[in-house]
């Protein structure tokens, strides 16, 4: 391969001026950072109600919830972004068109709000599913109790469907910062943008993407890293998902020798 | 002692009986000798450079210009048949395909700069720009002070962006500045009335506003904010090939051919829409056909 091979690139300054490459493409993780939290509090926020709708004895909310779902999941993400950035504004009245238009950082809050409903939807299908799996007489144990119906999801079911969920929301939280790159197509700086930016104002396309690719595997891995301790620290002993302590190699090992022995 | 010498007189032999060819082929011109095929990439909408035309057949100017050296380098090598195999690229794929070897040449719209010039090599320029933008004739914008705390766009990664960012912050216009995904969408942002300017190579502005809803309602502005080469790209440290490459465009360009070129895809309607850019050759374009260069430094380009 006939490649100029240039590591040093991200030293540079860019053509802006006042940064590196190396800069801009912090700037772009910063941005990255930025659009996945906020739109991460949307989505958990929405996805809770809307999924907790769906589990309730009413079925206008049960309907409202699977409409909602459908609704969001089933429109392509960069289709949902193009729609509220370019749509939006042109079928509101003009006076609130012009105003959205003029918004400073509009490609950020769009990208935040487009990204936070996506996730939502998928949100709400894990939390109907989280308390779907509890067993049924959960609920009626909660009634039976003298609780209220909101009572009862506040004391007996979203604790443990939530200790359920984490797994599966931490694989939420890490799409939401991968899906968060498809913000660039309404033109938010964030790390993906910077990356090709790099690439075309030096041609490095390898290098800059190499970089990108290793800023999101560490965000990645801090993110699991950090659920997988919540995971822990909200664990109890003997509830579904819960878990004692870990136990250690020693202790591990010991076990499996003695069922080992046992089935010879 | 018998071996020794007729080694080398085997060596001798087989050199003399084939004065130029294969022995001292190196780089594009042994691959494309090899596989008896050179690979053509190619850009999907830089109209009229290079794009799908109503039929899906890849056209342009650049494709034509290719075209020639591809034919310059059959008969170079002299090759009964050469097969022209295409391949499209965007702006995120060309170095890799170039660097990788899977394209030979890339026709499109690529600016020639020296920053580039440490990854590819350019042929002679086949194109001059400048960076202009474009606004509603409503708004009167014309000169680029008129921009002031306006918003404007311009796509992502271009060497327009870089270059009105650095004019921002020189001239204190305190613009806001949009980057957009592709050349259409900067164009939908003007026209949704997102940014008041979409600043890019003049010749994209007129072919914009030419398939526009109402190409009456654009300008493009008088003022040039630089001025740029377009090159077809080569791989870089291969000098045998552009040697080749460059000794046809520069016949291009001496014999007069380049003429009924450039007027096909500027003068005439084009298509797939039949759209005519009316564009004649511009001063500085002419200044490159009489003294035919490939440098990547503007400077070069201005006329004085």
């Amino acid at each position: 391969m006939n490649y100029n091979w240039n590591w040093g690139i991200f030293w540079q300054t860019s053509p802006d001026g006042a940064h590196t490459y190396f800069q801009l493409l912090l700037l772009g993780t910063w941005w990255t950072l930025n659009t996945a939290f906020f739109a991460w509090i949307i989505a958990l926020t929405l996805g809770s109600l809307v999924g907790v709708a769906r589990t309730t004895p009413n079925k206008w909310l049960i309907r409202f919830g699977n409409a909602y779902v459908e609704l969001f999941r089933n429109i392509p993400l960069l289709v949902q972004m193009f729609l509220w950035y370019f749509v939006l504004p042109e079928v509101v009245p003009e006076s609130i068109g012009d105003w959205l238009k003029q918004l400073p950082n509009a490609s950020f809050y769009t990208a935040v709000v487009a990204l936070g409903l996506y996730t939502s939807a998928r949100v709400a299908e894990q939390v109907r599913a989280g308390i779907n799996s509890l067993a049924r007489g959960q609920r009626a144990a909660g009634l039976a109790m003298g609780l209220t119906q909101p009572q009862t999801y506040r004391y007996v079911l979203l604790p443990m469907a939530y200790r359920i969920m984490l797994p599966p929301l931490t694989s939420e939280f890490i799409n939401t910062i991968k899906n968060s790159s498809v913000a660039l197509t309404i033109g938010l700086m964030e790390l993906t943008a910077r990356a090709r930016e790099m690439q075309e104002y030096t041609f490095q396309v390898f290098e800059a993407f190499t970089a990108a690719t290793v800023i999101y595997i560490i965000i990645n891995i801090i993110v699991t890293e950090g659920m997988r301790r919540l995971e822990r620290a909200v664990a109890i002993p003997g509830y579904v998902g819960g878990r004692a302590k870990r136990p250690s190699w020693r202790q591990r090992w010991k076990t499996r020798q003695k069922w080992r022995l046992r089935r010879v | 002692m018998y071996v020794k010498l007729v080694v080398p007189a085997i060596a001798v032999l087989s050199l003399a009986a084939q004065p130029t060819t294969a022995q001292e082929l190196t780089g594009t011109l042994k691959k494309v000798k090899d596989s008896g095929s050179i690979t053509i990439g190619h850009r999907e909408s830089s109209v009229p450079f290079s794009y799908y035309d109503d039929k899906q057949q890849v056209v342009g100017y650049a494709t034509d210009l290719c075209n020639k050296i591809a034919d310059a380098v059959k008969k170079e090598l002299k090759l009964d048949k050469l097969e022209v195999k295409l391949n499209p690229v965007t702006s995120a794929t060309r170095i890799p395909l170039m660097a990788n070897g899977t394209i030979d040449l890339e026709c499109g719209s690529t600016t020639n700069n020296l920053e580039r010039q440490q990854q590819v090599s350019f042929t002679i320029t086949h194109f001059v720009t400048a960076n202009r933008f474009v606004s509603k004739k409503a708004a009167k914008l014309n000169t680029v002070d008129d921009l002031k705390g306006k918003t404007i766009t311009s796509t992502s990664g271009t060497t327009n962006i870089k270059q009105i960012t650095e004019l921002s912050g020189q001239k204190n216009l305190g613009l806001n500045i949009l980057p957009a995904k592709d050349h259409a969408e900067a164009f939908l942002m003007v026209e949704t009335g997102r940014a008041a300017a979409f600043v890019m190579d003049d010749i994209l502005l007129y072919s914009l506003v030419a398939a526009a809803r109402s190409p009456g309602d654009y300008t493009v502005s008088k003022d040039a904010l630089s001025v740029e080469p377009y090159g077809i790209m080569l791989r870089r440290e291969d000098p045998a090939f552009k040697k080749v490459v460059d000794a046809e465009m520069t016949r291009i360009y001496k014999s007069g051919e380049i003429n009924a070129i450039y007027d096909k895809w500027f003068m005439k309607p084009v298509p797939p829409k039949g759209i005519n850019l009316n564009l004649p050759m511009s001063e500085e374009f002419k200044k490159v056909v009489a003294n035919p260069t490939s440098s990547g430094d503007p400077k070069d380009y201005q006329l004085n």
